[in-house]
């Protein structure tokens, strides 16, 4: 009942192979009807899910006119969108922008959670249990509470403008992170470790040499996550970002923008393929994302309830 | 996330995982963790000098000097953090909540009550926060209820299932911006492609994003198509459901829907409730979809269905710069959301079925 070891191994993928069916008689008629219901079922939600990607995808080859008539294959193909896009819009700043940040975002609460976890993990101290359920009493904190203060503190560093406040609290590690990787670090084997400080390892060099090897998945479970929350974060955005110019937008608050710019209610001749074609452009990367690394996503999804 | 501790506190996992981590270490000895190679270094100390020092199974209340200082040294990052940006961000905030704030200035003046007073005096804070709730009210369950439906059914179905769950997790990967342009069109009242499918089966469909009373479930509607993060989580613990529980009852003569009640549904029990909390935590602070479908606009004024609790706190927050009012609202939802969890955590311990306690 403690942790579930397993996670250090082959992550996942176990979804297509359920269990070994156990009872291999001939099917009845009604066990028949029931999965032929269940397979029409799943095929009518995945075109339910996916009519909304083959939806954007079709409107960002329309021309204006177009956009509205629901048309999954356009009338007016016109590849130019993509084109004009990029002198429509300064996607390629806020890409670049939104990149960098979700780097530093990923890359900085990766290894400081890590390291916090890592010492919540394995060395006993006083204060320990008291202290990480601090931890665990953070992620019950509504982010609002917070909004203001740190917005106030970014503002007296005179940081706001910069993308730094978008970053620069994943220094010192996120409370959701450290409690993932805290569980991950105690499915170790913790004889390994003193072991090896038996034998003189220092602290520093057993976690990137020993511990790090070990839990390179949950690693990427991290990174991957934090990636994907930075990438799509609106809000911090438009708190510290808004009032400056336009190319230092990021991904989504460029978009938020463009929506609003192309709007006939502000002057704008709703031209929304180019919204669609962003839209498109910036949903890819997470796409591919998950191409990669689905098993790290569903994994990392699937521990926060593992437990329950 | 409030679940977590509960559950956590309940299994007892943190308090006693001294014992429980070398206990568990020592029942595995031979098996290498994971499946990972240990390198040979690593291996050859354990092996060839049998612990000179004996294996403690349990030390309490006696600290390695040297080691204890590295605990604290590897938790200090966020130790800084958590006094900075939490401890001292929500004393800030408090203190705020009791001042008149002048951004340009950078000063403040002591404002007593009259925030709070504010914000009982305001009445878009009561129809934000109604709308809020109801939104949670109408959004959870048919989260859960749509969640669970979906996870039996890819949980019935075996081989095939991995690239349906593929296909229904693509929607929580989609930026948030990218979801609300796509729906702002899908749902438009006269060209919609939501309203022209319903039109096939003769309904006349309501004017979305338009209509007050329609305003709430068209967010709804988003929220529903990137509901494959709770479909993980019920997934993962439908296949943690023993099978021949099932082969007994049906050997007993139950039916279907008695197997779901009877058999599925308190093994389940505690990713239900986990579901439950984290989505109407989530729902509370609902902002990206309001913000992006409603407020993006700040001359065209909304009406005040959509205008939920997160999106008025940060107008007055970072368009209005209110941020004494703002940090005031913060804290009613504070406590508003911790009366909430503490009620569902009431409810839940009576229901929730707990493995350990067999």
């Amino acid at each position: 009942m403690t942790v579930d070891v397993s996670a250090a191994g082959p992550i996942v993928s176990t979804a297509g192979k359920a269990e070994p069916s156990i009872r291999k008689a001939p099917p009845r008629i009604g066990s028949r009807i029931g999965a032929v219901v269940r397979w029409a079922l799943l095929i009518l939600f995945s075109l339910l899910f996916l009519y909304p990607f083959a939806w954007l995808l079709a409107a960002s080859f329309k021309p204006r006119g177009q956009v509205f008539d629901n048309a999954l294959i356009p009338q007016t193909f016109q590849p130019q969108n993509y084109a004009d896009v990029w002198a429509e819009l300064p996607l390629v700043n806020w890409v670049g922008n939104s990149l960098l940040i979700a780097i530093l975002a990923a890359g900085f609460v990766t290894v400081s959670s890590s390291l916090v976890a890592w010492g919540f993990a394995y060395y006993r101290f006083p204060g320990r249990t008291a202290l990480f359920g601090v931890v665990l009493a953070t992620m019950m904190l509504p982010g609002a509470v917070t909004l203001v203060p740190q917005y106030l503190i970014w503002n007296n560093l005179h940081l706001v403008g910069t993308n730094i406040p978008l970053w620069g609290m994943n220094l010192f590690g996120s409370a959701f992170y450290i409690f993932l990787q805290r569980q991950f670090f105690l499915g170790l084997p913790r004889e390994t470790f003193e072991a090896a400080r038996v034998d003189g390892v220092g602290h520093w060099g057993m976690f990137w040499r020993m511990v790090f090897p070990l839990s390179i998945p949950s690693f990427i479970i991290v990174f991957l996550f934090e990636f994907q929350a930075s990438w799509n974060n609106l809000q911090a955005g438009l708190i510290y970002l808004n009032a400056g110019s336009e190319t230092g937008y990021t991904v989504p608050l460029g978009i938020a923008s463009a929506m609003t710019r192309y709007s006939p209610t502000n002057g704008g001749h709703g031209d929304y393929q180019f919204v669609m074609v962003a839209a498109l452009l910036v949903t890819l990367p997470m796409l591919i994302l998950f191409a990669f690394g689905q098993r790290y996503f569903i994994e990392g999804v699937a521990t926060q309830g593992r437990k329950g | 996330m409030l679940l977590v501790s509960v559950m956590w506190n309940r299994y007892h996992i943190w308090p006693s995982q001294s014992t429980t981590l070398t206990s568990g270490a020592a029942n595995e000895p031979d098996q290498p963790p994971g499946g990972l190679p240990m390198t040979a270094t690593l291996a050859a100390p354990s092996a060839t000098d049998p612990a000179p020092t004996p294996v403690k199974v349990k030390k309490p209340r006696k600290y390695n000097r040297n080691e204890a200082i590295a605990g604290y040294l590897f938790i200090t990052p966020w130790l800084i953090g958590f006094l900075i940006f939490t401890l001292g961000a929500m004393i800030y905030s408090l203190v705020i909540s009791f001042s008149h704030y002048q951004l340009a200035t950078n000063t403040s003046r002591p404002a007593g009550l009259s925030n709070y007073q504010a914000l009982l005096e305001d009445p878009k804070v009561l129809i934000s926060l109604g709308n809020t709730l109801f939104y949670a009210v109408l959004a959870v369950p048919l989260e859960i209820i749509f969640a669970l439906f979906l996870a039996s059914l890819l949980n019935r179905v075996g081989k095939g299932a991995g690239i349906f769950r593929t296909l229904y997790y693509l929607p929580k990967m989609t930026p948030a911006v990218a979801t609300a342009s796509v729906f702002f069109l899908l749902l438009n009242g006269n060209q919609g492609a939501i309203n022209k499918g319903l039109a096939v089966f003769g309904i006349q469909g309501p004017q979305w994003l338009l209509d007050p009373n329609w305003v709430k479930p068209s967010i709804v509607l988003m929220t529903l198509w990137g509901v494959s993060g709770t479909m993980v989580i019920f997934l993962a613990a439908l296949k943690n459901v023993p099978r021949d529980l099932y082969e007994v009852a049906e050997i007993d003569g139950a039916g279907p829907i008695r197997r779901f009640w009877s058999i599925t549904l308190p093994m389940i029990s505690g990713s239900l409730f986990f579901n439950v909390i984290v989505l109407t935590i989530a729902a509370l602070q609902t902002f990206d979809q309001a913000y992006l479908l409603f407020y993006r606009d700040q001359v065209q004024g909304a009406s005040d269905s959509s205008l939920f609790y997160a999106v008025y706190l940060f107008q007055q927050a970072f368009r209005q710069f209110n941020f004494g009012f703002a940090a005031a609202m913060a804290w009613l939802i504070f406590v508003i959301i911790m009366l909430i969890s503490l009620i569902q955590v009431k409810v839940g311990n009576r229901f929730v079925y707990y493995e350990s306690e067999r």
